[in-house]
């Protein structure tokens, strides 16, 4: 049997279609939202509901610092994929260990506030209502983080390896999509949890 | 080539190991396939044997509710047979079912070679199928206050505070939650591949505006999928944090709340629905033009009441909790929603009628299931309307009445158009025909055995009988409506094994079908029946919205129409 082929008319203009890996990281970035939606959700249902314990103002310093870093990576993350299409990559190198040594500070920072809150301010997951929500939120992100950071660390082992050319720039682009994802859940994150919630 | 039984021992071993061989050789090419067709067929055949087991526990149910006072089963295995029902149908049969086809029919009509991620395919369809063996072994791994090898018996909603471990010790919920949280991990997965094929590699000339109705119903239901699927997995992941990490979310002892379970639970579950629905709305946009053989009346206001429908159906979760209290705006508030949702759902319903009118009917198997929708979809819509009246709904709530408007719903709409779906595209996938005989048995009795139970399932409800109880008493008048009830399922059941016999005898003894066996329209068509792995040898270009009617009909081409 013969395969069809309907012959056009008129010749088909330049035929244009999304790129598959933004389209697949956008329907990523859209289903983890709607995760985060919830539980961002039940965050700030139960604020002020916990029957006993640590409350919000009493053990939450807001982590400027560490804000500062995760944010500053997103812009660090920018450049390496601009200077990867530059064909610059030992500079797009740079940039992605800069990223990754910032994300990093990040998550040091979490470490230290959790074994602060939960050695010197005894709230733990199963405290309170607060303690539940607070690490479920947070941590769901610094999962997210750390997903983030394994991958950023392939990258950059692979440019390192000198693995990595220009032709790789739009994959290191939807990596880069999935880290600006998770440092704008962290922008939600910390006014909710930092500034609504204290 | 001779296989008589040969005097040589080692000739022999030889064809004995070279059989064997090639059954390996068949296992692995399976097992390890990207290829979508193969992963969609897993995916209908893994429902299909789902089918078979959930189907047996409604008939359980059936037979222990037959008559009044009965002692077929405890009511420990009642509570676990229909939370087992229930979440096996929605997740290991109907989101499997749905998506097999969505995975097989969608590059194929797109003119693509194969889904966006091949890979991620493969990945989704197994984690899947690992959810669903996960929730069976609960039967022999459970233990719990029951002993040893118990289901989760929760209900397929697992409402709280009856899930927290104080209430339900051992193992049997966490089954529940891991299948399905698994299970949701696969739906995002083949989402995300059918909204990235869709969007990225139609082939050349395919606008939006030219696919199928059928790749935009999918589409929606792909993006339905995102926004619905992961409430329930950020859902489950509290209720793991809750039974053992001490967490509280859903724990009233420590002021948590059992109602916000109820409201993250049916985020998902309404527009899981649609999700369930909106695949059976393509396969009608399908079948009803071609058996009509006419052109579907009104693609774009199609499109648009897809979309509405989509949007609509996140916006009305709550009226599975009218009876919980939310106060008067809120009941009101999704009164109007779901009663608007009708009106898109309504303006579908018109269209296959406006392609059906003036058309020529043939009445083949699939146009039978498909007539059948027709009728019995806008009958489920409008009990789903009475039930949207808050105040209706405060009698009827978790009565029999809600149980036969979704049955209504999930059988006599979205299991007539799976099995309008096989009919019309079985040929296409094995090169064969179903038998019609046994397809005309097949309908007759599952329309005679679907209405005996679901019409009359009604009338208990109205008489006030509550769902999910395991027996009743001889005076309350619902006898005789129950024995009409479980009747009717002896007909299904039937008839479900003579579609199962269908398929099988079919696939070795059916009459050939050629790449084309309906006259139909869209590219699936032009390749052979199956295809082959790559699809199609050069990548198709189209100008129209019914490619293979250009083809046909070169002097009268849509594209001059559209």
């Amino acid at each position: 049997m013969t395969t069809a082929v309907p012959v056009p008319h008129q010749p088909v203009e330049e035929w244009h279609q999304p790129s598959r890996g933004i389209v697949g990281m956008a329907c990523l970035i859209t289903a983890e939202s709607a995760i985060f939606v919830i539980f961002v959700t039940a965050y700030l249902y139960y604020l002020g509901k916990s029957l006993t314990g640590p409350a919000p103002h009493d053990v939450l310093d807001a982590p400027i610092f560490a804000t500062v870093c995760l944010l500053s990576s997103s812009i660090t993350v920018h450049f390496s994929v601009h200077e990867l299409r530059a064909v610059r990559i030992a500079r797009s190198a740079w940039w992605l260990a800069a990223t990754v040594l910032l994300g990093s500070i990040f998550i040091g920072f979490t470490a230290f506030e959790w074994y602060d809150l939960i050695n010197h301010h005894g709230l733990t997951i199963s405290t309170n209502l607060f303690g539940t929500t607070f690490y479920s939120l947070v941590g769901l992100h610094a999962s997210h983080v750390l997903v983030g950071l394994i991958l950023l660390s392939l990258a950059l082992i692979f440019s390192i390896a000198g693995k990595v050319t220009e032709h790789h720039a739009e994959r290191l682009e939807v990596l880069s999509l999935y880290w600006h994802f998770v440092d704008a859940v962290w922008v939600v994150v910390f006014t909710v949890v930092y500034i609504i919630g204290r | 080539m001779a296989t008589q039984t040969p005097a040589n021992p080692i000739t022999e071993t030889t064809l004995r190991l070279r059989r064997r061989g090639r059954m390996l050789q068949f296992l692995h090419e399976w097992i390890t396939t990207v290829d979508h067709k193969k992963i969609g067929i897993m995916y209908i055949l893994y429902a299909l044997v789902f089918l078979l087991i959930a189907g047996l526990e409604a008939i359980l149910m059936r037979i222990q509710l037959a008559v009044p006072n009965n002692t077929f089963v405890s009511p420990q295995v009642f509570n676990r047979l229909f939370t087992m029902h229930g979440t096996t149908m929605v997740f290991f049969v109907g989101m499997p079912i749905l998506f097999g086809f969505g995975n097989y029919l969608v590059p194929l009509m797109i003119g693509a070679r194969d889904m966006a991620f091949p890979r991620l395919n493969a990945f989704s369809f197994w984690i899947s199928a690992f959810g669903g063996l996960l929730l069976y072994f609960s039967y022999f791994g459970g233990s719990g206050l029951y002993g040893a090898g118990s289901a989760p018996d929760v209900g397929w909603w697992a409402y709280a505070p009856l899930t927290a471990r104080v209430f339900s010790p051992g193992h049997s919920t966490d089954y529940w939650t891991l299948s399905i949280f698994l299970s949701g991990i696969g739906s995002i997965g083949t989402a995300l591949n059918l909204v990235a094929t869709t969007l990225c590699m139609r082939c050349p000339g395919m606008k939006l505006s030219r696919m199928p109705l059928l790749v935009w119903l999918y589409l929606v239901t792909g993006v339905l999928v995102f926004l619905a699927v992961s409430p329930l997995t950020a859902a489950q992941i509290m209720l793991c944090i809750d039974r053992y990490l001490g967490g509280h979310f859903f724990d009233t002892q420590a002021g948590g709340s059992a109602v916000l379970w109820m409201h993250f639970f049916w985020i998902f579950g309404h527009p899981e629905v649609y999700v369930l629905v909106l695949p059976a709305f393509a396969f009608a946009n399908e079948i009803v033009p071609v058996f009509s053989r006419k052109a579907i009346f009104g693609y774009p206001a199609m499109v648009s009441a897809t979309v509405g429908i989509g949007f609509i159906s996140l916006t009305v979760w709550a009226h599975h909790m009218f009876t919980v209290g939310l106060g008067a705006g809120a009941n009101a508030f999704f009164t109007f929603s779901t009663m608007l949702i009708a009106i898109f759902t309504g303006i579908k319903i018109f269209n296959w009628v406006a392609t059906l009118w003036g058309g020529n009917i043939h009445f083949t198997t699939a146009m039978k299931f498909t007539i059948a929708f027709l009728f019995q979809f806008p009958a489920a819509g409008l009990t789903g309307i009475m039930l949207s009246v808050s105040p209706f709904d405060w009698q009827l709530s978790h009565s029999y009445f809600v149980v036969a408007h979704f049955h209504y719903v999930l059988v006599g709409a979205i299991l007539f158009m799976i099995f309008a779906a096989f009919y019309f595209w079985y040929p296409k996938m094995t090169g064969r025909m179903l038998n019609d005989t046994l397809g005309s048995w097949h309908f007759w009795l599952f329309v005679i055995g679907f209405h005996l139970t679901f019409d009359f399932m009604h009338i208990p409800g109205m008489l006030g009988m509550p769902r999910r109880i395991y027996t009743y008493e001889a005076d309350r008048g619902w006898a005789i409506w129950n024995m009409i009830v479980s009747s009717g399922a002896v007909f299904q059941a039937v008839a479900v094994l003579l579609f199962a016999w269908n398929l099988v005898r079919s696939y070795f003894k059916g009459d050939p079908a050629g790449p084309d066996p309906w006259d139909a329209w869209t590219l699936e068509w032009s390749t052979s029946s199956p295809p082959p792995s790559y699809n199609f040898a050069v990548i198709p270009t189209v100008e129209s919205r019914r490619p293979l009617w250009d083809l046909k009909h070169p002097e009268d081409p849509d594209s001059q129409y559209e």
